[in-house]
């Protein structure tokens, strides 16, 4: 379960209502593999964004991040951009359920924005929604991720998840 | 305790006696949605896990953003979802037929009491019909194919009573607007939006669309309308298939009550760069528009190019105005050119373009040059999202695009329509 303990350094942090088109603006959209939809990624909300993540890291949000359209492609361009994990005050519902099935962890935790600054590094504990700030010393009680959706999130997104439980049982012979 | 229309279909459809706010539950789906943007993706990820088509007869695809394709990526996507219809024997497909939530009620696949999920935001729009219709990401849609239900977290539900007549400049667009200025585009995050009071009565089927259509403006899962026998004579002309109408408790537990009087409403447009950054018409009046557009999933229907065509009936648009008009669908737009009102549009100097979602999404066929002006009928107005990060998109009702149309600056429509 190694996956569901992040160690992650905050390297970008955004106010409310971040929207699906901010992240992955249609009008950039040339391919929609994971490693062109990461190279538009913020691109005119936060132009620096894919500097920021080069060596990979979090991104911290305020209310309503992923708001908008359904498009997968936000949390895939996200992830794809090295950001291993999202916080925010709370996401919008559609963005949350994607980013789960893209294998993307995320938490919601209230007050996070003032808690923690960029640069700051975290320790994220997925089971239980524990984010621990190792700058400031300070905790934070996030929202825990129901533990059926903690397993699509350690089979690294739906997909991976379906083809596992589709798999017949070991054959333990006669 | 009561249930909400909302539970009630959650707890049909997921086989149990009764189900509660919060409940996680799987539920049958009995309707799944497609569009050419994510089918190629949602095929691949079928083929990988190895699964088919749990029942085709409750799939429907549409082709309606890239409609006609505007880039090589979006004509293979195309082509891979026809290639897709044709390998899984898809019976319901609507190739460049115009907008999925225009084109799906029409043609009699969406009824009262079912549960619907679609890979679009604006799937939310089948709740006017009294379904629960949800918006869902492409990788679900291949866990919905595959299985045919789904999990939900049962949601809270906001009561919205809209109560009062409202007057004839008043529309379905305006009511929403109210709305989300009161809510703000998070206010009803993971919660349904159940729209009732004597003014729904009133609305046109069309303007209920709307206030369905926006509810994922507010975050909601879903919005949802109690149908009357005015919605039920719809659908039973559109469907021959049977369904049950399901309605609230008298004691259903709500989460929050607004109420909207509508007598008071006014004009109303969502200022950039949100649908919840709303103002009457009067404090923007008269801000040049250089973009024009009539259509969408929102506000592309026959009533919204009735009342356009009813304004510009007889005016020129400025030139220095474009003016872009999307029926909504290929039926919609065969009716207007039989109702005299695509002339008149074209005789105001207005681009009829097809039945397709058009610009509103930002990809082709008007797009917006840095600090340009567009007043839309759509549904959102984020910063860049037609086209520069500098232009300035309001959205208000099919009459207040057609008014500002018509003068070439935003423009209250009572000028041309009085009270």
């Amino acid at each position: 379960m190694g996956l569901l303990a992040i160690r992650s350094v905050v390297r970008a942090k955004y106010g409310d209502n971040v929207t699906t088109d901010s992240i992955t603006s249609s009008k950039y959209v040339t391919s929609t593999k994971p490693e062109e939809l990461a190279k538009i990624a913020l691109r005119d909300y936060d132009p620096a964004f894919l500097q920021k993540l080069s060596g990979g890291g979090c991104i911290v949000a305020g209310k309503n991040f992923g708001g908008g359209s359904a498009r997968e492609w936000a949390p895939v361009a996200l992830k794809a951009a090295n950001v291993n994990v999202i916080l925010a005050e709370f996401f919008a519902r559609i963005f949350y359920r994607n980013a789960i099935n893209v294998g993307l962890p995320l938490i919601e935790c209230r007050g996070i924005s003032a808690g923690v600054n960029e640069g700051d590094e975290l320790e994220i504990d997925l089971v239980n929604g524990k984010i621990e700030n190792l700058n400031s010393g300070k905790a934070h009680q996030g929202i825990p991720i129901p533990e059926f959706l903690l397993d699509i999130i350690s089979s690294d997104g739906l997909i991976p998840y379906l083809k596992n439980i589709s798999k017949p049982p070991p054959d333990t012979g006669p | 305790m009561g249930m909400t229309i909302t539970e009630k279909i959650f707890a049909r459809a997921s086989g149990r006696e009764s189900v509660r706010a919060g409940d996680i539950i799987d539920a049958n789906i009995d309707l799944a949605l497609m569009q050419e943007i994510t089918t190629p993706s949602i095929y691949r990820g079928l083929k990988e896990v190895g699964a088919g088509i749990w029942d085709v007869e409750r799939v429907v695809v549409v082709i309606d953003h890239f409609s006609p394709p505007s880039a090589t990526w979006k004509a293979d996507n195309v082509k891979e979802t026809n290639q897709f219809v044709k390998d899984c024997g898809i019976k319901y497909f609507y190739p460049h037929r115009g907008i999925m939530h225009v084109v799906l009620p029409e043609t009699g696949h969406i009824r009262p009491g079912e549960l619907i999920v679609g890979v679009e935001s604006h799937t939310v729009t089948h709740g006017a019909f009294g379904a629960v219709a949800i918006g869902i990401g492409a990788t679900e849609m291949v866990y919905v194919l595959a299985k045919g239900t789904l999990w939900f977290r049962v949601p809270e539900t906001i009561l919205v009573r809209i109560d009062g007549k409202f007057n004839s400049s008043i529309f379905g667009k305006d009511i929403m607007l109210s709305i989300l200025k009161e809510l703000g585009v998070d206010g009803a995050t993971y919660k349904a939006l159940e729209f009732a009071g004597t003014a729904i009565g009133e609305l046109t089927i069309d303007g209920r669309i709307t206030l369905a259509n926006m509810s994922v403006e507010a975050g909601a899962k879903n919005g949802i309308i109690e149908p009357d026998d005015k919605m039920t004579d719809y659908v039973r002309e559109k469907s021959r298939m049977p369904f049950t109408v399901v309605r609230s408790d008298d004691d259903a537990k709500y989460s929050q009550t607004l109420h909207i009087d509508a007598s008071q409403l006014t004009p109303l447009v969502a200022c950039p760069h949100s649908p919840d950054n709303v103002k009457p018409i009067s404090e923007v009046e008269g801000i040049h528009v250089d973009q024009a557009f009539l259509g969408t999933c929102t506000n592309g229907r026959m009533e919204d190019l009735r009342i356009a065509a009813k304004i510009l009936k007889g005016r020129t648009i400025p030139k220095d105005t474009r003016f872009l008009i999307f029926p909504g669908s290929v039926e919609i737009y065969q009716n207007a050119i039989k109702e005299g009102i695509i002339d008149t549009f074209l005789e105001a100097g207005a681009i009829l373009c097809n039945s397709s979602c058009g610009p509103c999404g930002g990809g082709h066929m008007g797009v917006l040059g840095d600090g340009e002006v567009c007043i839309s009928s759509g549904s959102r107005n984020f910063r860049g999202r037609m086209g520069s990060p500098s232009a300035q998109i309001y959205l208000g009702s099919a009459a207040t695009v057609a008014a500002s149309a018509a003068s070439g600056e935003m423009t209250d429509p009572r000028k041309f329509l009085g009270e």
